[in-house]
């Protein structure tokens, strides 16, 4: 006779894997029903540019203090690395297109994740716990057009536009140490920037891949805060989901944006 | 066309899955106009039989009419449209929290109606004023007391002024001044309105005094119903423990469990 822990164990990972499943397929279900009811919010203007308000602008400024100092550590490493070659005059090229390609998108995700992600994941968890979300069915209003697709399309619309913000920090940044302090030449810096810094290769899919995480990020903390289990546990859990899988998420995505766009150039 | 029962449950019975059996074999009929409780202990299964009256759940047997109409064979946009004739007071009241007490109110109105709003502006003083909170109309609430909160969402909740109203223990945990004041305004609101209204409760004096009819339920089967002198002076032993709060009868006070004496391992 097999094992009894043995059979317990894979029954174990057999549920685990079933649930995942489970849970994938409500997640794909949600995120559809979201999407199909994004003409309700944006006939109704005002229910985004309030999301916008607390998902976008009150995440400016840890985006714009962290770029800055982002751009700032880019200025000290890449002049050392720069001038032991000669090439300091090519700080502007490097620290730009670090940011642009990736720093810009992939940072400003993160920190987008944790704190616009968690909230808005511990907001929509509480207003289940109480039943909010409830109280809004029984008086024939759907949640998802009401309060879940203002807050996605507020949260892929803010992500671009925190994230250039981030960058143009981070250049500023780099800047103040390679020209003001260590006195590369203000000229060069600018202008070999400027010639190396393509539009399409480089700002446009900084873009892109700023949307899917946007996309990404805003699917999850949603998804995780309608999921959630309405006990304080069950809440705290779902914002903790939120900001481990956004992480992951973007740091996977990010792999394959890249490869997709980068490759052979 | 008018139904004389606007709610009729016939045989309706509720299972999570095959081992959690929720609700059996149940029957009612709530005639318009009335205040019907439906009583029974915590876990007796009342909250599901409310929420299978708001369509929130489709029983696995039976039926629930709700002015004629089956609940559970309404699509979305006609159970939406019922609803819009249903009004549910929440246990604690599920006020919208990032929403001041006047757009609580005029909720509904916004969503549902294309109302000028000088005239939201009216209704929902009106409703307010109904409930003595005219004066609290631009707190949050966060800053209400439990007993306001109360108030509010029957506000809310009488705000499209609809025909069948919900209360999800409407009772529980508020102090004395205003659980009279919740109680009253219970009944006023519904023969005001010309409502129906339906209160799942487990406080029995309260509910007692202002309700026309009782059911009572025990471990999702009705066991009992009557006027609510009738079930006062009842003789059912489930019934009597019940609306006299005695601590051990036909629902025994110990959870089951081995003997107590193998427990403490004298056996």
């Amino acid at each position: 006779m097999p094992n009894h822990g043995v059979i317990v164990s894979v029954r174990n990972l057999g549920h685990h894997a079933i649930d995942g499943v489970l849970r994938l397929g409500y997640a794909t279900r949600f995120i559809a029903l979201t999407l199909m009811h994004s003409g309700t919010s944006f006939r109704r203007l005002h229910l985004i540019v309030r999301e916008l308000y607390f998902t976008g602008v009150q995440s400016m400024i840890i985006i714009l203090v962290s770029g800055l100092f982002v751009g700032m550590v880019l200025g000290f490493q890449g002049y050392q690395t720069l001038n032991t070659y000669g090439s300091e005059s090519a700080l502007g090229v490097l620290v730009a297109l670090s940011l642009v390609r990736e720093l810009g998108p992939v940072v400003s995700a993160l920190l987008f994740a944790s704190r616009a992600g968690s909230a808005m994941t511990a907001e929509i968890g509480l207003m289940k716990t109480t039943e909010q979300l409830s109280a809004m069915e029984m008086m024939a209003v759907d949640p998802i057009a009401r309060v879940v697709a203002p807050r996605f399309w507020a949260g892929v619309i803010s992500m671009p536009l925190l994230a250039a913000m981030f960058s143009a920090m981070g250049v500023y940044g780099g800047y103040l140490i390679g020209v003001v302090l260590i006195g590369v030449d203000d000229g060069s810096f600018w202008s070999q920037m400027q010639s190396a810094v393509d539009l399409r290769e480089d700002i446009v899919n900084g873009v892109i891949k700023s949307i899917v995480f946007g996309f990404a990020v805003t699917s999850i903390a949603l998804f995780e805060g309608y999921d959630a289990l309405p006990t304080a546990e069950g809440v705290s859990g779902a914002t903790t989901r939120t900001v481990v899988t956004s992480s992951l998420a973007i740091l996977g995505l990010d792999f394959i944006l890249t490869a997709f766009m980068f490759r052979g150039v | 066309m008018a139904v004389d029962n606007l709610v009729e449950i016939s045989g309706v019975g509720y299972s999570y899955d095959r081992r959690r059996t929720v609700l059996t074999g149940i029957d009612m009929v709530i005639p318009r106009g009335k205040v019907v409780a439906i009583m029974g202990i915590s876990g007796s299964g009342k909250t599901t039989l409310l929420r299978l009256i708001g369509g929130a759940l489709k029983p696995t047997q039976g039926a629930v009419r709700v002015n004629g109409q089956i609940m559970h064979e309404l699509d979305r946009d006609a159970l939406y449209r019922m609803r819009r004739h249903m009004g549910m007071l929440f246990q604690f009241g599920a006020l919208f929290t990032d929403l001041s007490v006047f757009d609580n109110v005029a909720f509904q109105m916004r969503e549902h109606t294309d109302l000028p709003a000088a005239m939201i502006n009216d209704l929902v003083m009106m409703k307010l004023h109904a409930v003595g909170l005219r004066g609290a109309h631009r707190l949050m609430p966060a800053e209400l007391s439990g007993g306001m909160a109360r108030r509010v969402a029957l506000a809310r909740a009488t705000a499209l002024d609809p025909m069948l109203i919900l209360y999800d223990e409407p009772f529980t945990g508020l102090d004395p001044i205003s659980l009279g004041v919740i109680r009253n305004l219970v009944r006023k609101l519904n023969d005001a309105l010309g409502a129906t209204s339906i209160i799942i409760t487990h406080d029995v004096q309260e509910a007692l005094d202002i309700v026309d009819y009782v059911y009572y339920l025990s471990e999702g089967v009705m066991v009992a119903h009557g006027t609510p002198a009738e079930m006062r002076e009842s003789t059912d032993p489930r019934v009597h423990q019940f609306v006299w709060g005695e601590a051990d009868g036909p629902l025994a006070y110990q959870y089951a469990g081995r003997k107590f004496s193998e427990e403490l391992e004298l056996a």
